[in-house]
C-alpha cells in the first residue's frame, strides 16, 4: 500500500480528513523549506506537496509564480532537489507529493525521473498540464512506484470524472474555482455541488482533495462539511515564508498549520 | 497531415493543459469543424478577406533584386500589402468570425512586437467586438506605437511582468485569463503553436497564402515554384505557405532567428538547436536548458522571439520533408537594406530572414528557376531599430 494509501485509511480510522499543505522546494532557500517542512509536520499537516519550480507556470497565480522564479534564481536543481528530499525523508514519515509541470519529467524521461523521485522518498505526482489524453508514456512509467495525482475542475463532465479518477491514484485533486493558484474568491456554490458530483462518481475508490485558493481555516471547515476526503493549502503558507523571518518560520507555519488541521476533525 | 484528428503530427502537438480548459479548446474543435466548410461562414470570411485585408496579394517578379543576384528568379509573396501590414490579419479575422459565431462576448490574445495584438484589434472593431491583448512588459516598452495604436482600435493591453517579460510570457498570462474567464471568453492565439486545434486551425487560416502562390505561379510560369522560403517564428505565416505545397516537388525552407550566431546563446532558433519537450500545451522543438527549464531567446526581429515552434514544423523537420535553417542579425539587417535599395519594398525584419535565405539559394540555381519567398509583413516597424543597428556598429 502506498504511503498516501495508508495515510487515508489511518485518517478514516480516527474518523479525520487530510490537511495538505504545499510548499515551494528552495523558496526562498533551502534552510527554509527544511524549516517550513517541521513546522508542517509539528502542526499536523497529512500529506506535504513540494513545489519543483518551471521557468513558465502557466497554471499558478503571482504567489507560486513568485516563488518558482525566486527558487530557479537561487539556483534549484533537479539532484539538488532530490538531496532535499532525502534529507526531508530523515525527519519524517509524512507522504511527499512533487508538484511540478510536464516538461520537468518528460526531458529527464518519466521513468527514469520518477524511479529516482521514488528513491529520494517521493510518493507521488501532480502536474497541472498533463492531461488525460497525453498520459499514457507517464502512467506506465508511474506503475507501481509512485501515486499519479490528477486534476478535475467544477466544469469536467461526468464521463471525464470516470475516466479521470480511473487513472488517479493517492487521490485526485478537485480545482475548487476558475481560475489559478492562490486566487481567493470566495466559497462557491458551485464549488460545493462539484465536491458532492465528484464524490457520486468516485463511489470512494479514490479520496478527493480540493484545492486552489483555499486559505483559511474557515474555507478548510466548509469544504470538509461539503464531504472533501482532503483539503489543499498552497498559496497562504507561501505568503507566511515570504513576511516571516527565518528564525520564526517553523512556529509561524506550525501554529498555523495547526489552525487548518483542527477543522478537518470532525 | 490534413486533420489530425489525434491532435498530433507524429509525436508533436497534442493538448497538454489544465483540466479547466479541456471543455473550452472542444467546444473550439467542435466549432471550427463545424464552421470551415460551412458555406456561408467561408462566403463571409472571403468577404472580409477580399475586401477588408485586400486579398489575394500579389505575387512579385523581384527583377532588380534577382538580377543583381544572378541566379533564380525571386518571387515575393506581398502578405506587406495586407491591411495592418502583416499576414497576421488573415488568421485574426477567421478567429474572430468564429468566436463570434460561437457567441463568445470577451476575446482575449498575446503578442510580442505587437503585429498579432493589433490584427487581434483590427478584425475585432470590424466585427464590432472588443479585445483585452496581453504583451510582454519589456515588449510595451519596445513597440511603444503599437501600444496606442491598439488602444486606438478599442482593445485594452495588459503589459505582462512575470518571468522574461516577453512573448511566452504573455502566452502564459493570456492562458492563465482564459482559466480564470473560460466560460465567456474565446482565446485568439497568433501563431501555429498551442494545444490542438490551435495549431491546424490557425496553419488552415493562413494557407490562403500558399493556395494563391500555387495559382499564381501556375499563371506566371504555369508551373509550381522550385524553391519556397518563409521565416519561422512560432510558424504561422510559414506553415501557411507550406502546406498547400509540401505535395509537390517545391524545395521548401524555413528560415529561423540565428541572433548572434548559433553557438552564441543568442538565438531563437528553435528547430535547428533545440530539443523535444512541452510548453504552452504542445509537444514540440523547444529552447531549453538540460532540466527542462525554458531559456530566454534573442532576435533582432521581436516577432521571431520565442523559444517554442509550431508542432507541424517539428514534424516536417523529422520528416525532412522541409528544411529548416536560419540567419544572423547582421546577414539579416544586409538583406532588410539590399530590398530595400534594389526594389523600394521595406520588409519587417521577420521577413528580412526569408529574403537572407532567398539571396544564398537564388546564386546557386539558375535563372530558369524560379524561388518564392512569402514578404510576411512590412518594415516600417522595425525603421528605429534597424537605425539604432546600423549607429551602433558604425560605431563599433
Amino acid at each position: 500500500m502506498s504511503r498516501i494509501k495508508e495515510k487515508f485509511s489511518e485518517l478514516d480510522a480516527k474518523n479525520e480528513k487530510a490537511l495538505i499543505s504545499y510548499i515551494m522546494a528552495g523558496f526562498p532557500n533551502e534552510k527554509t523549506t527544511l524549516s517550513a517542512v517541521k513546522g508542517l509536520v509539528k502542526g499536523g499537516a497529512d500529506i506535504i506537496e513540494l513545489g519543483f519550480p518551471f521557468s513558465d507556470p502557466l497554471a499558478d497565480g503571482p504567489v507560486i509564480q513568485n516563488a518558482s522564479t525566486i527558487s530557479l534564481e537561487k539556483g534549484t536543481k533537479i539532484e539538488k532537489f532530490f538531496k532535499l528530499v532525502r534529507k526531508i525523508r530523515k525527519l519524517t514519515d509524512t507522504p511527499l507529493v512533487l508538484m511540478t509541470y510536464t516538461n520537468i519529467l518528460y526531458k529527464m524521461g518519466y521513468s527514469k525521473f520518477i524511479s529516482e523521485a521514488k528513491k529520494a522518498g517521493i510518493d507521488g505526482f501532480i502536474l497541472p498540464d498533463m492531461s488525460i489524453e497525453e498520459s499514457k508514456d507517464y502512467l506506465n512509467a508511474a506503475k507501481g512506484k509512485t501515486d499519479t495525482i490528477f486534476l478535475i475542475s467544477p466544469n469536467t463532465s461526468i464521463e471525464r470524472i470516470k475516466k479521470i479518477a480511473n487513472a488517479s491514484s493517492g487521490f485526485l485533486y478537485l480545482v475548487a474555482v476558475y481560475g489559478t493558484t492562490g486566487v481567493k474568491s470566495g466559497i462557491k456554490n458551485y464549488t460545493i455541488k462539484a465536491i458532492k458530483e465528484t464524490r457520486k462518481q468516485t463511489k470512494g475508490k479514490v479520496p478527493v482533495g480540493v484545492g486552489f485558493g483555499v486559505s483559511t481555516p474557515k474555507d478548510v471547515k466548509r469544504y470538509v462539511s461539503a464531504g472533501a476526503d482532503a483539503v489543499i493549502v498552497g498559496s497562504a503558507f507561501l505568503k507566511i515564508i515570504e513576511n516571516t523571518p527565518q528564525n520564526k518560520i517553523e512556529q509561524k507555519i506550525g501554529s498555523f498549520t495547526k489552525s487548518l488541521k483542527k477543522e478537518t476533525k470532525y | 497531415m490534413k486533420y489530425p484528428k489525434s491532435g498530433r503530427f507524429g509525436e508533436f502537438g497534442g493538448k497538454y493543459i489544465p483540466e479547466t480548459l479541456v471543455p473550452a479548446v472542444q467546444e473550439l474543435e467542435e466549432n471550427y469543424l463545424k464552421f470551415k466548410n460551412d458555406k456561408k461562414f467561408k462566403k463571409e470570411l472571403d468577404y472580409y478577406l477580399k475586401q477588408y485585408a485586400g486579398r489575394p496579394t500579389p505575387l512579385y517578379y523581384a527583377k532588380n533584386l534577382s538580377e543583381k543576384i544572378g541566379g533564380a528568379k525571386i518571387y515575393l509573396k506581398r502578405e506587406d500589402l495586407l491591411h495592418g501590414g502583416a499576414h497576421k490579419i488573415n488568421n485574426t479575422l477567421g478567429q474572430a468570425l468564429l468566436a463570434k459565431k460561437m457567441n463568445k462576448k470577451r476575446i482575449i490574445a498575446e503578442t510580442g512586437a505587437g503585429q498579432h495584438g493589433v490584427a487581434t484589434a483590427m478584425a475585432c472593431a470590424a466585427l464590432g467586438m472588443k479585445a483585452e491583448v496581453y504583451m510582454g512588459y519589456k515588449d510595451t516598452i519596445r513597440q511603444k506605437l503599437n501600444v496606442f495604436r491598439m488602444n486606438m482600435l478599442g482593445s485594452k493591453v495588459h503589459p505582462v511582468k512575470s518571468g522574461s517579460k516577453t512573448l511566452k510570457d504573455a502566452i502564459n498570462e493570456a492562458i492563465r485569463d482564459w482559466i480564470t474567464n473560460v466560460e465567456n471568453t474565446y482565446y485568439l492565439l497568433g501563431s501555429a503553436v498551442g494545444p490542438h486545434p490551435y495549431p491546424v486551425m490557425v496553419r488552415d487560416f493562413q494557407s490562403v497564402i500558399g493556395e494563391e502562390i500555387k495559382s499564381q505561379m501556375k499563371k506566371l510560369n504555369n508551373k509550381t515554384p522550385d524553391s519556397v522560403i518563409a521565416c519561422v517564428g512560432g510558424g504561422s505565416n510559414a506553415i501557411g505557405t507550406f502546406y498547400p505545397l509540401v505535395d509537390t516537388n517545391a524545395e521548401i525552407i524555413g528560415v529561423e532567428a540565428a541572433g548572434k550566431g548559433l553557438k552564441s546563446g543568442f538565438h531563437s532558433a528553435t528547430l535547428s538547436a533545440g530539443t523535444k519537450g512541452v510548453l504552452h500545451g504542445m509537444m514540440t522543438y523547444l529552447l531549453q536548458d538540460k532540466e527542462g527549464q525554458i531559456t530566454e531567446t534573442h532576435s533582432i526581429s521581436a516577432g521571431l522571439d520565442y523559444p517554442g515552434v509550431g508542432p507541424e514544423h517539428s514534424y516536417l523537420k523529422d520528416q525532412k520533408r522541409v528544411k529548416y535553417h536560419s540567419a544572423t542579425d547582421t546577414e539579416v539587417i544586409d538583406a532588410f537594406l539590399l530590398l530595400t535599395r534594389t526594389e523600394g519594398i521595406i520588409p519587417a525584419l521577420e521577413s528580412a530572414h526569408a529574403i537572407a535565405e532567398a539571396v544564398k539559394v537564388a546564386r546557386k540555381h539558375k535563372k530558369s528557376e524560379s524561388i518564392v519567398v512569402t514578404l510576411s509583413g512590412r518594415g516600417d516597424k522595425d525603421v528605429e531599430e534597424v537605425q539604432n543597428y546600423l549607429n551602433k556598429n558604425v560605431k563599433d
